[in-house]
């Protein structure tokens, strides 16, 4: 074996391992992220956490039971603006489009997932905020929705497109109509699919700080009805963790913990269920 | 008679449901518009006063009313700028290794952990820069890019540990996991002739992924760089808890900065008056166009590259 070609296996197997390096220090980010999470938001969550109010500035104690609320308020009028849109403008994208038009509603929504979401928190500002002249949980959930929007259409209309052509021409050679082919075997066929879009699309919100700043703004009582500024969690986790208080980031810690915990919940339990409806040969 | 009134009943029926989906499918559309008008219309002051100069003055004065984003543009820059130099790499190397070399099994389970870290909140990484990045930038990291490469204007300065440099260095563990998938998917695509053809040419199993596989892939890896950069220029929480929130132009990544993103996090709320506010609107709409431009080329890039992977491959 000459030298030269034994160099060349040494440079081979050299940058071979250093892509594998890469890999590992990759992957190994997410275990660091959530081991220290854990170890730090484990020893500072509580019960308390769950089911009381922040305490006021300067005493230790309290939790976070209103922020809790605030979000799944905030998250509930996401999914209500996100998912119709998302889910009837698939639809029409999948099974109804018409060249053109299906190119500008893709175009525009793929621009949307673009937009930085600060900028959509400025959207929300001016287009909610302005006109009622106070932050709102209103606002927040409108601009979590919009970001909704894009994720959900665009992944629910590849689902849809998935299901194979015999399955319409099945039911339409039966003498359904096409809607009715689309409501009793289209989407029936693709609603792990669609399911998945729209936990992924959830757990991506829930997590988004930058529109809620000012839209829901915060709150450090409980916020009633919907036109009230509310607390969240990830601004609550933001406020917090850059505050003097010792114990103040023990608690943006735990709060880490449960925003962190519950969106990765959501994800696996979303690929759990595409993989299991889907045969996926590979492997 | 009967049957034909049936069928166009359910013609009927076909055309509203077009009708309902269209309507929701076009509302994305006049919402996408309506995004892009309000940013424009709501940062007239600022445009009409400044105008250009807007982008090239850097002071940022409230009280005197007198605003100029240099430094934030720069902010913005610099941080996407060292996050690219760290993330490129990392994430290009971590790509070859799932596309090339790692079985089937362990390639999709690594990709299912990098799904997930993609799926990590920005402000959790924003907590533990605070929390961890910036200690030990502090104590260990600058001390020793000091003593080591301390000859550089880069590396220069007291070491407060937030920063240009720290706030890269979070930014670019944030968008390693995009380039990571998308590269991954070009590099799969990448057709198996062209790797056997230069494994028989006698090329080592570095040599053909080197000089024919990357190659093959560039464009489309080019594209998840550039989507990568959209979103570290676009990233807000994250930035503004560890870049330190000053207006500085300096030459040193030691030294405190500030971001587009950040300004507008931080200000918004408290902008009294409306060319305070709609400077900071104009910002979002500078920071939108860029995303814009860099998400439309990376786009592109990435669908020319799959379309030649598979013109290729069916050939």
């Amino acid at each position: 074996m000459s030298r030269r070609l034994r160099w060349r296996k040494f440079v081979s197997h050299f940058m071979l391992t250093m892509t594998g390096l890469c890999a590992l220090v990759a992957t190994a980010v997410l275990f660091f992220i959530l081991g220290y999470l854990v170890y730090h938001g484990g020893t500072s969550i509580s019960w308390n956490f769950f089911t009381k109010l922040p305490a006021p500035v300067g005493e230790t104690g309290g939790g976070m039971a209103n922020a809790i609320v605030g979000s799944a308020k905030l998250l509930l009028l996401a999914c209500l603006l996100g998912v119709p849109i998302g889910f009837f403008g698939a639809i029409y994208l999948a099974e109804f489009s018409g060249g053109t038009i299906a190119f500008v509603v893709r175009y525009a929504a793929d621009l949307l997932n673009g937009v930085p979401s600060i900028v959509i928190g400025i959207f929300a500002y001016s287009l909610v905020v302005l006109p009622f002249k106070h932050f709102s949980t209103l606002a927040g959930g409108f601009a979590l929705g919009l970001m909704m929007i894009p994720i959900t259409l665009r992944s629910t209309e590849e689902f849809l497109r998935a299901v194979p052509r015999a399955l319409r021409e099945g039911a339409m050679a039966l003498g359904a109509s096409q809607w009715k082919t689309i409501a009793s075997v289209v989407v029936p066929a693709a609603y792990r699919g669609i399911l998945t879009a729209i936990l992924l699309a959830f757990a991506r919100v829930a997590g988004e700080t930058a529109p809620l700043l000012f839209t829901a703004f915060g709150n450090r009582f409980w916020s009633p009805g919907w036109d009230q500024p509310t607390a969240s969690l990830p601004v609550m986790i933001f406020t917090y963790a850059i505050a003097p208080y010792e114990d103040w980031h023990r608690q943006a810690w735990a709060a880490g913990l449960v925003l962190l915990g519950l969106i990765l919940i959501i994800n696996i339990i979303a690929r759990v269920i595409l993989s299991r409806g889907v045969a996926i040969p590979r492997t | 008679m009967g049957s034909r009134s049936f069928v166009s009943k359910l013609r009927d029926g076909d055309e509203i449901a077009r009708l309902v989906t269209f309507i929701f499918a076009g509302s994305v559309v006049l919402i996408t518009l309506l995004l892009v008008f309000e940013l424009w219309r709501e940062s007239y002051l600022p445009r009409h006063k400044f105008g250009f100069g807007f982008f090239v003055t850097s002071v940022w004065d409230p009280i005197f009313d007198k605003f100029g984003a240099l430094p934030f543009i720069y902010g913005t820059m610099v941080t996407a700028g060292v996050a690219l130099l760290i993330a490129v790499p990392l994430g290009i190397g971590a790509a070859i290794f799932l596309a090339e070399l790692a079985p089937a099994r362990v390639s999709d389970t690594l990709q299912f952990f990098i799904d997930l870290l993609a799926a990590v909140p920005s402000v959790i990484y924003g907590l533990l820069g605070v929390f961890i990045v910036i200690p030990v930038m502090r104590q260990y990291i600058q001390p020793a890019l000091k003593n080591s490469l301390g000859f550089l204007p880069f590396f220069q300065g007291p070491a407060y540990g937030v920063g240009f440099l720290t706030a890269g260095m979070v930014l670019a563990i944030m968008v390693i996991p995009y380039i990571i998938s998308v590269s991954r998917e070009v590099l799969i695509s990448v057709p198996r002739d062209q790797r056997e053809a230069a494994l028989a040419l006698g090329a080592t199993r570095w040599e053909s992924t080197w000089k024919v596989v990357l190659p093959f892939a560039r464009t489309g890896i080019m594209g998840s760089i550039f989507l990568a950069l959209a979103r570290a220029l676009g990233e807000t929480m994250a930035v503004t808890m560890v870049i330190g929130n000053t207006p500085t132009i300096s030459a040193s990544l030691f030294s405190p900065g500030y971001s587009i993103a950040a300004v507008i996090a931080n200000e918004f709320t408290e902008a009294t008056g409306d060319l305070y506010l709609q400077s900071l609107i104009e910002l979002g709409l500078v920071l939108f166009l860029l995303t814009f431009l860099l998400n439309g080329m990376a786009r592109l890039l990435i669908v020319v590259t799959s379309q030649r992977g598979s013109g290729m491959g069916q050939a």
